[in-house]
């Protein structure tokens, strides 16, 4: 296996899929330029003809990725920032994810959406920084967020083949990070979690950005006998809610690590979904760290106030065995 | 406009009469609530669909608007289904999931009545790609009321229209109202197919109450389009007899007056082009009126046969692959 940078192993993935499907198509702000590197070098290989620098103009790239999908393409929509979810959201969420339901299951919308620095970074304050794949997940659109490389390429290359519009969020914060890749044509088929670290003591389930940085919380929990177990859910709809309740139905004890804002995100649904269904295997109340909700402000102090940490998770996971109320 | 045949003009005047009737029947039928909710009719705008449809190949596309069901009708769509799916019943278009705002038929490239303004002119654009994209000389029209002609999806659209050189025709019918608003109070323009200006394209304003009027600019634009030449704008000034939706006169609502009503009543298309055709002995009317009475009382007594959809199927269709747990019960 070879080592790749995030970015890098979903720009093969890309490429790959362009190869073996001419009805592949990307359309975004700046593609040909990419500004974010995810689609370096796509016009060279694939031509004007399946690569469009689209104005700026959210709401009708979105929309003629529909229709085009519609009619037999295949496209891939890349927003470079968050927030253009918000100004495509009629788009997104009453046209691509609704039509097909409306039309009584006529027509696919293979529509990929792909988000290539989501999340926050440093200092780009509040319009740069959402993370809102909660809002995607209410109205049902399938998500999914890879956190390592070798998933960054087999979601994205299973969200293009995916008849449906799928959401890809690609946090900021792991672009660059490193990993192994296997080689040749694989995809990381929906709706699977990965255990991304066993342990029999407590389940951290972190999503996105997060799981690095719960992975180094379980290590300092290790150093204090915790045995800690790391869910990524990566497919976040479809979500494998089996594996993340055989975890808890192990441990009894469940810390919600999520990088979306608090009232009524990702995490209350997770908690929601072990109270219903593993009720009687745990020993503590679910507990969730989770961004606060007001936008991600600008001052780095101040971030760090309003961003899920790793210190407040390592708190949280002592206090859930402790049986300290939050 | 002389190269027309007697069948195609009297196939203009079958489609209109068969939008006019199937939107008579439908108020006969929520007024007996056989037909549930409300509908927006498409009453004194029907030389638009037809003149525009007629100009279309069936593989073209059309999206449509919240108004649809004449564009439905002039794009071939079958009454029988239409009217299942306005009542809601299994045989409908949309298997009952959709009602008279998305009836949509892929096959006869119908990609949706859309429910919110403007938002199927993108989608149109994207079909009209695709054509090009597999080497088809296939045409979309997105049909739009004056209302959208201020939103910025549909300005979008144009643009993209437009630096694409997209197969693609705006067809904006201007029937004057945007609900309850005068598009004279919303808009600076006379005319709006000056908005095509802006976006470097053909804008043509024709009587949206004369069939062969609209045939003959949709002809062009549709021409245009297929050649490779781009999109065009098309304004068809028109007027919508009655009220924005059927629960409208229940409101008690007035922005309009009588004598503006009856002034545009006065060009009614389902009066002026049958009296054009008796004139010149191109057909008797009156045959196509009895034909199309048998054609909705079919549709209804269809429809009234079909089942209601059973209940447990109420959570199918939205997904083309499901997983477990998709889609979420609410129960």
């Amino acid at each position: 296996m070879r080592e790749l940078r995030y970015l890098e192993a979903m720009r093969e993935g890309l490429f790959e899929e362009m190869r073996r499907d001419s009805s592949v198509i990307v359309l975004g702000e700046d593609v040909r330029h990419s500004v974010r590197g995810l689609t370096k070098g796509i016009i060279g290989e694939f031509g004007p003809a399946r690569i469009y620098d689209t104005p700026i103009s959210e709401a009708a790239f979105t929309g003629l990725a529909t229709g085009a999908a519609l009619a037999g393409m295949r496209p891939v929509v890349e927003y470079q920032i968050n927030a253009l979810l918000f100004v495509a959201f009629d788009q997104l969420v009453d046209q691509a994810q609704k039509l097909r339901y409306m039309m009584g299951g006529q027509g696919t919308i293979p529509v990929t959406y792909v988000i290539t620095a989501s999340g926050a970074r440093r200092a780009l304050a509040g319009q740069h920084s959402d993370h809102p794949y909660p809002l995607l997940l209410h109205m049902g659109m399938k998500t999914v967020m890879p956190t390592t490389p070798e998933d960054a390429k087999g979601l994205f290359k299973a969200a293009i083949r995916e008849d449906d519009p799928v959401v890809v969020f690609s946090p900021a914060a792991l672009l660059a990070t490193k990993g192994p890749v296997p080689d040749g044509d694989y995809v990381t088929p929906l709706g699977r979690a990965r255990v991304a670290r066993a342990g029999a003591d407590l389940t951290i389930v972190a999503v996105g950005p997060l799981v690095p940085e719960a992975l180094a919380a379980a290590e300092t929990l290790a150093q204090e006998g915790i045995s800690a177990e790391v869910i990524d859910p990566r497919s976040l709809l479809p979500l494998d809610a089996e594996t993340l309740l055989a975890s808890a139905r192990k441990t009894g004890h469940v810390v919600l690590f999520d990088d979306s804002n608090r009232t009524c995100g990702f995490a209350a649904e997770l908690a929601a979904l072990f109270a219903d269904r593993a009720w009687e295997a745990l020993r503590a109340p679910v507990r969730r760290i989770t961004r606060a909700d007001v936008p991600v402000p600008f001052s780095t102090p101040l971030e760090s106030v309003v961003l899920p940490s790793r210190e407040r998770l390592l708190e949280a996971c002592r206090g859930c065995l402790a049986g300290v109320k939050a | 406009m002389g190269e027309l045949s007697r069948d195609q003009l009297v196939g203009f005047y079958r489609t209109m009469r068969t939008i006019r009737r199937f939107e008579q029947r439908v108020v006969e039928l929520i007024n007996r609530n056989e037909i549930p909710g409300a509908a927006h009719e498409y009453v004194g705008e029907e030389a638009v669909a037809t003149g525009v449809c007629h100009a279309l190949r069936p593989d073209d596309v059309i999206t449509s608007t919240h108004r649809g069901h004449g564009h439905i009708l002039a794009k071939g769509g079958d009454p029988r289904r239409m009217m299942a799916e306005l009542m809601g019943k299994t045989a409908g278009y949309n298997r009952g999931r959709g009602g008279s705002m998305h009836i949509a038929d892929l096959e006869l490239g119908i990609f949706g009545a859309n429910g919110i303004v403007g938002a199927g002119a993108p989608i149109a654009c994207g079909a009209a790609m695709a054509a090009r994209l597999k080497g088809r000389d296939g045409v979309a029209v997105a049909f739009f009321g004056d209302g959208a002609t201020n939103q910025g999806a549909l300005l979008e659209a144009l643009n993209l229209g437009a630096i694409w050189k997209l197969p693609v025709v705006f067809v904006c019918e201007n029937n004057g109202y945007a609900i309850t608003a005068s598009i004279r109070e919303m808009s600076p323009l006379q005319r709006l197919a000056d908005r095509a200006a802006a976006f470097g394209m053909p804008g043509d304003t024709v009587d949206g109450m004369d069939v062969r009027a609209v045939h003959e600019g949709a002809r062009r634009a549709v021409a245009r389009a297929r050649s490779g030449g781009g999109p065009s704008f098309l304004e068809c000034r028109t007027y919508r007899f009655v009220g924005h939706f059927t629960a409208e006169k229940a409101l008690g609502i007035r922005y309009r007056s009588d004598e503006e009503i009856e002034e545009w009543r006065q060009r009614d298309p389902l009066v002026t082009y049958p009296a054009w055709l008796r004139e010149r002995q191109i057909c008797d009317p009156a045959e196509v009126d009895e034909a199309v009475e048998a054609v909705l009382e079919d549709a209804v007594a269809f429809a009234r046969q079909s089942p209601l959809p059973a209940a447990e199927e109420a959570l199918d269709g939205m997904y083309a692959t499901t997983y477990p747990g998709l889609p979420a019960r609410g129960w």
